[in-house]
């Protein structure tokens, strides 16, 4: 990180939080809005969250899901186990996946400079799921904390691959975005053949994981996932400044100091360890890592440091919202969020590819 | 991005090759699918010697050997061959459309819309009649290309690659996840459908086949006529209503042409990836961009491709079988990617 100050233009009217240590080689330039935007953000999640939790078959009023949330109310030993057990967990890993997702997304638009790329897009999330779907037809009997270390892998080797085939003096963003449809078809014929031959009782659970469902998961999830969580967010935050640069183009970030392949590097590593954690732990929820980074954009603007925290908590919004209408539309049956957020994270891709019809 | 799409379509370096040369390769090649045909008869997991096969067709005596021919392979065989043609054209007409050397009907979503109307209408009224698959996945594909198409020539650049391949890509992926959500729901049809689903060509009477060749003849005639404006189309637009062919029209024909031929594909035997990508593609190397040649040829490798194919997945891991639509995936699927980095550059 050296310290190339990138100059505000005068016609904006923005102002900037700076933070910077002399200490530490460490600097943040944060949009004014970004601290109000993301309380606002928290405010919405909880809310949902706590709406989340109170309902289902077994309804909770919403005062009583606070209280014995932050064990004020102990006596009605039923709340304590319906939302401790089964319900809390679920909606934390709703909120974690989204949030991983979305950092990952905005991560990846970043990289390839192209608004349309998502996980979901360029195999990352192919990868992983075929991993995953792997180890559930072959190995049924496997404890789940290794699902989230077959799906990195899985991402791990989709991601080089894509990377790897889109090489040519460079890697250029056009290429790895049509190298990354062609990976991912390669994965999904393998997970398909999965589906084909395996146990049909198996085949019918990771469908369900595949289409990115949050059913069911508990704390040993919540186990598993945040520890790619703790490493990885941070990772993301401190590479913003990079990313910032590496957005005005290879050359311009070249000259301003930029070892451009080097962080490209190091940015697919973290996009791929937060798709593939969060892969693993609930499937391929598609279209957060694309919709979550354009509206974060829409509420703070394009600089990194503001932008990623706004869309992963935009990203933890919405997931926990998708698993609320899912399991809330066509009660009984459980739609699962994957779903959701398809139905209407596709539209809303195809609303920006119409909007970006001139680039 | 700009200049990636002008290079994405390689203008015509055809190479000169006479009229007599190409008749002779159209010739060798209907040898050589003839050749294919009796292979794909003859092997299976069964052992039966080619002259019992010879006998089953001439002087059938209703012996076990004799049904699994007339029965299992020849049906097999036969729509094997229709589906390679039929999706082999589609994938070339594809490509000329749209001036994209990565077009196919898998890539573009066309299967994808197919097959998710199939598995649409199965959830909501049970079984089918072949004669209403047929029409469903028709309808289905027919929505899935229109939108495609119209997604990936919005704004004033028209149409380009990246554009029209993430419009596809995105919708397919839509599309799944409603098949998905619709599986999820039904573990009935499920069980039903899921080796339709990853595409074979195992399985099907005679009967489907004769329900459906008629559209699929119908699409070839149509494209084959079609062979000299396609050509004029792919110099570019402005030369083609200079050459005097009204583009319009002709855009249209040759999208309903694709969706009646990707359509019957589906509906006879699932979503087939990667045959109408790659089949152009390798018959250009003989016969350029002359659409003319081009459609035969495709026409012809097409079913060449896709039987030989079949005859890997069924022998790979002989006695079971692998769904042919994998097969495809796994080897075109490294190609779309050559392909990628081969034509896209910046």
């Amino acid at each position: 990180m050296r310290g190339v100050p990138l100059h505000q233009s005068s016609t904006m009217k923005i102002s900037w939080f700076v933070i910077r240590s002399n200490s530490l080689r460490l600097s943040f330039r944060i949009d004014r809005r970004v601290p109000l935007v993301l309380l606002l953000l928290l405010i919405m999640t909880l809310i949902v969250m706590v709406i989340s939790v109170g309902y289902g078959e077994y309804p909770i009023p919403h005062l009583d899901v606070v209280k014995t949330v932050l064990g004020l109310q102990s006596s009605n030993s039923d709340y304590v186990f319906v939302i401790h057990t089964l319900r809390l967990p679920r909606v934390i890993i709703a909120f974690m996946v989204g949030t991983a997702l979305a950092i990952a997304g905005t991560l990846l638009q970043g990289l390839t400079r192209n608004p349309l790329a998502a996980p979901e897009i360029v195999g990352v999330e192919a990868g992983a799921g075929l991993a995953a779907v792997a180890l559930i037809v072959l190995f049924p009997s496997i404890p789940i904390l290794f699902l989230p270390i077959a799906a990195f892998a899985g991402a791990a080797i989709a991601a080089l691959l894509v990377y790897g085939l889109a090489w040519e003096q460079g890697s250029a963003p056009i290429r790895l975005i049509l190298v990354g449809v062609g990976v991912g078809a390669i994965a999904s014929a393998f997970t398909t053949l999965m589906i084909t031959f395996g146990n049909i009782y198996d085949v019918s659970q990771a469908l369900v994981w595949l289409a990115g469902s949050v059913y069911g998961r508990n704390w040993e999830h919540v186990q598993a996932l945040l520890p790619w969580l703790v490493v990885f967010i941070p990772a993301s935050l401190l590479l913003a400044r990079e990313l910032n640069t590496l957005n005005l183009g290879d050359q311009v970030a070249r000259s301003l100091g930029s070892s451009v392949e080097w962080q490209r590097a190091l940015l697919l590593i973290t996009c791929v360890a937060l798709s593939g954690a969060s892969v693993a732990t609930a499937g391929t929820i598609g279209f957060v890592g694309l919709m979550a980074p354009h509206l974060a954009r829409q509420l703070v603007g394009n600089a990194h440091e503001g932008l990623i925290p706004t869309a992963a908590l935009v990203g933890g919004l919405i997931v926990a919202l998708a698993d609320l209408l899912g399991r809330s539309l066509f009660a009984p049956i459980e739609i699962p969020c994957g779903v959701i957020t398809a139905v209407v994270g596709a539209p809303y891709f195809l609303y920006l590819l119409y909007r970006n019809r001139n680039t | 991005m700009p200049q990636s799409q002008a290079q994405l379509h390689q203008p015509s370096v055809s190479p000169k090759r006479s009229r007599s040369l190409r008749l002779l390769g159209l010739i060798v090649g209907i040898l050589l699918l003839a050749l294919c045909f009796v292979v794909s008869i003859t092997l299976g997991a069964a052992e039966i010697t080619p002259n019992t096969v010879w006998q089953s067709l001439v002087a059938f005596d209703g012996s076990t050997n004799h049904l699994i021919i007339t029965t299992v392979r020849l049906p097999r065989a036969l729509i094997a061959l229709s589906v390679g043609a039929a999706l082999a054209v589609a994938g070339s007409l594809m490509q000329g459309l749209t001036q994209n050397a990565l077009a196919d009907p898998g890539i573009l979503g066309i299967s994808a819309g197919a097959a998710l109307a199939v598995v649409a209408s199965t959830f909501m009224f049970g079984s089918l009649s072949v004669q209403s698959y047929t029409w469903i996945a028709f309808a289905g594909g027919a929505i899935a290309a229109i939108a495609v198409y119209l997604l990936g020539s919005v704004g004033r650049r028209g149409i380009t690659p990246l554009k029209l391949i993430l419009a596809g890509a995105v919708l397919s992926y839509l599309m799944a996840a409603l098949t998905t959500g619709i599986l999820i729901l039904s573990q009935r049809t499920l069980d039903d459908i899921r080796f339709w689903l990853a595409g074979s060509v195992a399985g099907r009477d005679l009967n489907n086949l004769v329900q459906v060749f008629p559209y699929i003849l119908i699409g070839l005639v149509l494209a084959f006529s079609l062979g000299k404006q396609i050509t004029a189309l792919t110099l570019g637009e402005d030369v083609a209503k200079g050459l005097g062919l009204r583009t319009g029209w002709v855009k249209a024909i040759a999208a309903i042409v694709v969706v009646l031929l990707a359509g019957s594909a589906v509906s006879l035997a699932g979503p087939i990836g990667f045959i109408g990508l790659i089949v152009p593609h390798i018959v250009r190397f003989w016969v350029g961009a002359d659409y003319r040649w081009l459609l035969p040829y495709a026409a012809i490798w097409g079913a060449m491709l896709l039987s030989l194919t079949d005859l890997a997945a069924r022998l790979v891991i002989k006695p079971q079988e692998l769904p042919v639509g994998i097969m495809t995936a796994l080897i075109g699927a490294p190609f779309f990617i050559y392909l990628a980095r081969s034509k896209v550059k910046q």
